[in-house]
């Protein structure tokens, strides 16, 4: 019998005895209640508001707390003025990106040259990068969080080994909660998943030395996201 | 070497003691009770939220053997590799030799309880590769040779200027005792090991079951670069870690970082399904799944414990029991610590050998109620010891016990022995605090109560 075996076998075994559900007396009959669903967790999770302006001011208000660097712009030219100043100011002299509408355009104006991960890449070359800037799936309001793939945001390392992460949205990607942003991974990737989806939640962070918050562990000190 | 149980009892004395540490414990834990605390506020229903994270666990459990094979066949479908283990060596076994037929030396590892379970490191070492832990507060352990303080916050023990000279003896660079600072050391270093490493090894936090992912959460991206930048990557992870849906995610995640760290979400939320994937820019050639029983089946088919495999290992009983704050996370001497530790070591590694970790608690239920998921700490911690003197009864307890039954149920003999005890509590002092105490095990560190002058029976008679 294989090991696979072997552990199914004394799974099956235990399972024959049922155990008490939570929160029913040991000998109660009431069978449990349907796995909960997209609605009973709205209920107990977080707010969030129902509008879009609502939407906005919380994950405004969640990446403040973050500490990360939340602008909403109004279009594609705002954008480009944006990172043309974040360039100058932090002096890039090249980048790391992947091809995609937002990105082509960001590459474009930056002017630098740009390290593209499509397709593989130097990985040393890679954590010599000032700035990755990346497009996402998502962002959530309610927790400020920024939805990545390893598909839709130039692989694995992109969006993590450069100091600066710079996350471009567009207004139809912010969803409202953690629900809804797992209900449209599963519509957009169906039975094909991309072998990596990170929920990024602000810059890199440590509390390990005295519970003193440190930013910039291992991952990106700053992180930015534009909502274009 | 002593036996478990007077270890502990040593080290528990030496440390209640130990004011520093309790202070340095103190301060810590304060700080994230509050953080914790706001954060559950955010919460429309937390109590709501836990009945659900029970269920939904439940619901996982006890249908293991479904929502296991469902979680595998979706892996396997993307390319990765399953293997499963019954015991710890099996498991170390088989990491040794992915690593063998990988060819890989150098192995970068992001935080795993699991792997501290089999002691998977010393392993390695041994074995002839070279492992670096990746979370900063495991990096400052390892690098002192220290097992993890607390599951959540390994080197939460340590006050900078110990990690200042920590570094200094170590890495040779340490500019300042300044958190910032250190933490870029570690930062400077910890780079260099991503970029060498032949082989990632993680633990996981959650496995979704209908998709076949693996959910890591974590705080510093160290985990992330762990399963970028190597070309294999191992994931070991207990068999109970499945969740059944994509979805439930939407409630463990907020609601581990809730009472785990004090954080509505952690930092890095991470699924992982497979190895690189055709059209993907970077990502492991191979991707290894490591499933570990070790003892779990058997907590699975004790009914009346299943739900401590509920457990998601988020740290907030540790964090409000009396005795963890005090004792400390090493003098338990267990990888898990604290009430959970307490509950299902007994039941893993010997219940008459680890028996004492579930009578050094006041019952007071604060893990209990600290739970995420519902289980009932404190009732297991009853049971363990009912099952351990069931199983090994004490004589002189039963000694005892057949002198005071008669003692007891005899009304003038009861009469008689509290008169006695009235007048030779009188004589107490003299010997209190000394080994001629007849009560010495009770009055080395409690008060004993007086007995009350009259009894309820002359009371009664005598009032007016």
């Amino acid at each position: 019998m294989s090991e696979r075996d072997s552990i199914f076998a004394r799974v099956r075994e235990a399972l024959t005895v049922t155990a008490p559900f939570p929160g029913l007396p040991h000998d109660a009959t009431r069978p449990p209640r349907e796995l909960p669903t997209a609605a009973d967790h709205r209920r107990v999770l977080p707010a969030v508001g129902a509008s879009l302006a609502e939407r906005v001011a919380l994950f405004a208000k969640n990446a403040a707390e973050l500490r990360a660097d939340f602008k909403v712009v109004a279009d594609g030219d705002e954008l480009a003025t944006e990172l043309r100043r974040l360039r100058d100011a932090e002096g890039w002299t090249r980048l790391a990106s992947h091809r995609g509408s937002l990105t082509d355009s960001a590459c474009a104006t930056l002017g630098l040259p740009v390290l593209l991960t499509d397709g593989g890449y130097d990985k040393h070359e890679l954590e010599t990068c000032p700035v990755g800037i990346t497009e996402c799936d998502a962002l959530v309001a309610q927790t400020g969080s920024v939805v990545v793939t390893s598909r839709t945001a130039g692989g694995r390392a992109l969006s993590v080994l450069p100091p600066h992460h710079v996350a471009l949205a567009r207004r139809d990607q912010l969803v409202a909660d953690l629900p809804e942003a797992l209900a449209r991974l599963r519509a957009r990737y169906g039975a094909d998943f991309p072998s990596m989806i990170s929920f990024i939640t602000g810059p890199s962070r440590t509390g390990d030395i005295e519970r003193i918050l440190v930013l910039g562990a291992h991952g990106p000190k700053k992180l930015t996201i534009f909502l274009a | 070497m002593n036996s478990p149980a007077t270890q502990f009892k040593h080290d528990a004395v030496r440390l209640t003691a130990d004011r520093r540490h309790r202070q340095i414990i103190n301060t810590a834990l304060d700080k994230y009770a509050v953080k914790r605390d706001e954060k559950k506020g955010l919460f429309q229903d937390w109590l709501g939220a836990r009945q659900l994270a029970a269920e939904t666990k439940w619901e996982a459990v006890n249908h293991l053997d479904r929502y296991l094979d469902q979680f595998v066949r979706g892996l396997e479908a993307r390319g990765a590799k399953v293997h499963w283990a019954s015991t710890g060596e099996q498991a170390r076994d088989l990491i040794l030799g992915i690593l063998k037929a990988r060819n890989a030396r150098t192995v970068v590892k992001s935080k795993a309880m699991t792997a501290e379970e089999i002691h998977l490191n010393q392993a390695l070492e041994k074995a002839g590769h070279t492992v670096v832990e990746s979370d900063l507060g495991e990096f400052i352990v390892q690098l002192r040779g220290e097992p993890p303080y607390h599951i959540v916050f390994p080197a939460m023990h340590l006050t900078r200027s110990e990690i200042q000279e920590t570094f200094q003896q170590k890495l040779g660079d340490a500019p300042s005792d300044n958190p910032e600072e250190l933490t870029m050391v570690a930062r400077r270093v910890l780079r260099q090991k991503y970029l060498q490493a032949d082989a990632g090894i993680t633990g996981a936090n959650f496995a979704v079951a209908d998709l076949g992912l693996i959910s890591l959460t974590e705080n510093e991206g160290n985990a992330r670069l762990t399963a970028a930048l190597p070309r294999t990557m191992i994931t070991l992870l207990g068999i109970e870690k499945v969740v059944p849906r994509l979805e439930d995610l939407a409630l463990f995640l907020p609601m581990l970082a809730t009472v785990g760290a004090g954080q509505l979400i952690s930092g890095y939320n991470t699924l992982y399904g497979g190895p690189r994937q055709p059209g993907e820019p970077d990502g492991p050639e191979e991707f290894h799944v490591v499933l570990l029983d070790n003892h779990r089946t058997a907590l699975l088919a004790d009914a009346e414990q299943r739900d401590t495999l509920h457990c998601i290992r988020c740290g907030a009983c540790l964090n409000v029991c009396p005795i963890y704050r005090n004792i400390g996370g090493h003098s338990y001497g267990t990888t898990y610590c604290g009430p959970i530790g307490a509950v299902i070591t007994p039941n893993l590694r010997g219940l008459q050998d680890w028996k004492h970790l579930s009578y050094s608690s006041s019952l007071c239920g604060a893990c209990t109620e600290a739970c995420p998921v519902g289980i009932n700490l404190h009732h297991h911690l009853l049971q363990n010891r009912r099952n351990a003197s069931r199983q090994k009864p004490s004589w002189w307890q039963k000694l005892a016990f057949q002198a005071f039954a008669p003692m007891a149920n005899c009304r003038v003999l009861w009469s008689l022995v509290t008169k006695v005890g009235r007048a030779g509590q009188k004589l107490h002092p003299l010997v209190l605090g000394t080994r001629l105490d007849p009560a010495y095990a009770w009055t080395q560190t409690r008060d004993l109560p007086p007995i009350a002058k009259t009894s309820f029976k002359e009371w009664w008679r005598h009032r007016l």
